[in-house]
């Protein structure tokens, strides 16, 4: 999976996550996700609730709990193994080399402190400052994402703030030091819709501004229609479907992707057309050991997609030039991709 | 008219892009304060503790007498002790000392014993509760196992075993009532320490790579800290009853120079029949002290929580 954007800044190689508790079963949140991410480049997770890409990037982070977590594989950023690493230069990594933006911006920021605290206090950690120079700089890149009359703003709380303004802040914070990557779990879930569409804007022109890499962990198709380049689909821990946006819209392979667009509301369907939910709940997955986790919910399934038949679980193959698919009995196409298809492209 | 309307419309047009002019940001505990002050039962308790602060701080200048010195002894005679008069307005005692200036010199007493001990008892439950906060596994377990065995022991009890065990006197005296604050601080402090160390922005701090000291002090600290300013300020109200309690019991102060409110109780236990005004007026400022920290601890958990923010 190589990059025409140059070295990649972000490698997870055959990643999985196991939440072990005293006397119970041990759950494997996510399982083999292999994936990586070129500067510059933004890359998606998709996924329903419960699919394990946020314990994705909290794993990337560094973030999970050591108790009661086993993380296995390897993550690379910038050529550095962070499996194993050790706490400390996790620390030193994170804010500077990489950062996060979460999902609720109100509850990400402490209510007591102000804003320019929050925000100093990230410079003052990594990079070499005087306060008055944080301070200065703190202005600068408030400013920078939008936000306007910023030294008032910094003495505020944030509570005093409106919601898109305190998501700025927030990327305010995680861009302080420039890092190299930036994961968006759900950034825009909080907001309205007007303001969902500001901050995806703002996240790309930011992208493409500094050259850093973008994971942007997501639920909503529209905004990966909006923002990623290339797409990983996400289904009970495993990745099952890689593909170029343009092509995952135009002829998405796996039943299930072609499901998450057909439940789409359309806007040039015609009145009272009823939108095609994907069967079942996430609850209903049996197993990856056992065959294909989608099974019990796909039109497609067959003997094959559970193990008695097939005898192993379902592999991530190629499947033509840049894609990648985890299906027994995927999707078919008539013709070249150049036509519109049935389900075309949501948005 | 249309060209007024319009006129207007451009007015509120060039006011939107602008923010109201101010100093700057509201803290949630500037907030807090203004919810305080409209709030009535606050006043009252506000009223009723900086009345009894008042007294207390200029007690010498209040008191119509020397509280110590006997009056009237001429008058006192087995089954009679003078009530109210010229120049005595509660009466005297059974020893000839003017009531009211031991009331008033006695709030001294009370309100000192209940600060100190109340401080101590904050600081020291402050402390384990952060170190238990703080680190967690198995020093939390073990922090934690030790506030509950003091926990476990009634708390007059063991106010009682300290004071016996540290000798008469008013630090013993303190240190006795502080160690029964301990454990509900060192509990309270650990309990919203740990929900605050769960919550989102503890985890966006720890992402943006700040130290964990900083975390601790910077981010969950500040905002842990609401139930136990409240509990401090019921525990002022508690801490004074156990004073007053102490010394009732005779575990006080030996010094006979200090009036104290329950030593006064106790003095008028044996003259009950004859004067009961000698044990109700102490006793009522017990009450009504203890009353006015009640109810300003009340209408502070209210102003600061969030369930009750707008």
């Amino acid at each position: 999976m190589t990059s025409v954007l140059g070295a990649p800044v972000l490698e997870v190689d055959d990643l999985s996550v196991t939440f072990q508790r005293k006397g119970e079963k041990p759950t494997r949140a996510v399982d083999g996700v292999s994936f990586s991410v070129a500067p510059g480049e933004t890359v998606g997770l998709v996924g329903e609730s419960g699919c394990g890409k946020s314990v994705t990037s909290l794993a990337i982070m560094g973030l999970l709990p050591s108790r009661g977590v086993k993380v296995g594989g390897s993550v690379r950023l910038e050529g550095q193994e962070l499996i194993g690493a050790g706490s400390r230069k996790l620390r030193s990594l994170r804010g500077a080399h990489m950062a996060m933006v979460f999902q609720d911006p109100l509850s990400s920021l402490n209510p007591t402190v102000q804003i320019g605290t929050q925000v100093t206090e990230v410079l003052l950690e990594h990079r070499d400052m005087s306060k008055a120079e944080a301070a200065a700089e703190a202005v600068a890149l408030l400013d920078r994402v939008g936000i306007p009359d910023p030294r008032r703003r910094l003495k505020e709380y944030p509570h005093q703030l409106s919601g898109g303004m305190r998501q700025r802040a927030l990327i305010a914070m995680a861009l302080a030091c420039s890092p190299r990557l930036l994961i968006a779990d759900e950034p825009t879930t909080a907001l309205d819709v007007t303001i969902q569409a500001q901050i995806l804007e703002l996240l790309k022109e930011l992208v493409v501004d500094t050259g850093t890499a973008l994971v942007m962990i997501t639920h909503d198709l529209g905004v990966v229609a909006g923002l990623c380049d290339r797409v990983h689909v996400m289904y009970s821990g495993k990745i099952i479907e890689t593909a170029d946006r343009h092509e995952l819209f135009a002829q998405p392979r796996q039943p299930y992707t072609g499901g998450l667009l057909a439940s789409v509301p359309r806007l040039d369907a015609g009145r009272g057309t009823p939108i095609t939910p994907i069967r079942g709940s996430a609850r209903d997955a049996i197993p990856w050991a056992e065959g294909c986790a989608f099974a019990p919910r796909c039109d497609n399934a067959q003997d094959d997609c559970l193990t008695e038949v097939s005898g192993s679980v379902v592999p991530l193959e190629p499947d033509g030039p840049g894609r990648e698919l985890r299906c027994r009995h995927p999707l078919q196409y008539p013709t070249a991709p150049s036509g519109a298809t049935a389900l075309g492209a949501a948005r | 008219m249309g060209d007024v309307k319009r006129r207007r419309i451009d007015e509120l047009a060039a006011r939107a892009g602008q923010v109201p002019e101010g100093e700057g940001g509201v803290s949630l505990t500037r907030s807090a304060f203004r919810r305080l002050r409209r709030d009535p039962v606050a006043i009252i308790g506000a009223v009723i503790v900086v009345t009894f602060l008042v007294v207390a701080l200029f007690a010498p200048w209040l008191a119509p007498r020397d509280p110590l010195a006997q009056t009237l002894l001429s008058q006192i005679r087995p089954g009679l002790i003078p009530g109210s008069q010229e120049g005595f307005p509660l009466g005297v005692d059974n020893l000839g000392r003017d009531l009211l200036s031991r009331l008033i010199y006695g709030s001294r007493q009370s309100l000192m014993i209940g600060v100190v001990s109340t401080v101590l008892g904050v600081a020291a439950g402050m402390a384990l509760g952060i170190i238990a906060g703080a680190f967690g596994g198995w020093v939390d377990t073990v922090v934690m196992r030790f506030v509950d065995i003091l926990l476990s022991i009634p708390g007059l009890l063991m106010a009682i075993s300290i004071s016996v065990l540290l000798g008469q006197n008013q630090y013993a005296l303190m240190i006795a009532i502080a160690v029964t604050q301990v454990p509900i601080f060192a509990r309270l402090l650990r309990g919203s320490m740990l929900v605050q160390r769960g919550s989102d922005y503890a985890l966006a701090a720890r992402a943006l790579g700040i130290r964990k000291r900083r975390i601790v002090f910077g981010h969950v600290l500040p905002n842990s800290l609401s139930p136990v300013i409240v509990q401090a300020t019921l525990s002022l109200a508690t801490a004074i009853i156990e004073a007053a309690a102490l010394s009732f019991l005779g575990l006080g102060d030996p010094d006979l120079a200090r009036p104290e409110w329950g030593a006064m109780l106790a003095n008028a236990q044996a003259f009950l029949s004859v004067r009961p005004e000698l044990a109700v007026y102490p006793a009522l400022c017990i009450i009504v002290v203890a009353l006015g920290f009640t109810l300003l601890g009340e209408s502070l958990r209210e102003a600061l929580d969030p369930k009750f923010r707008r």
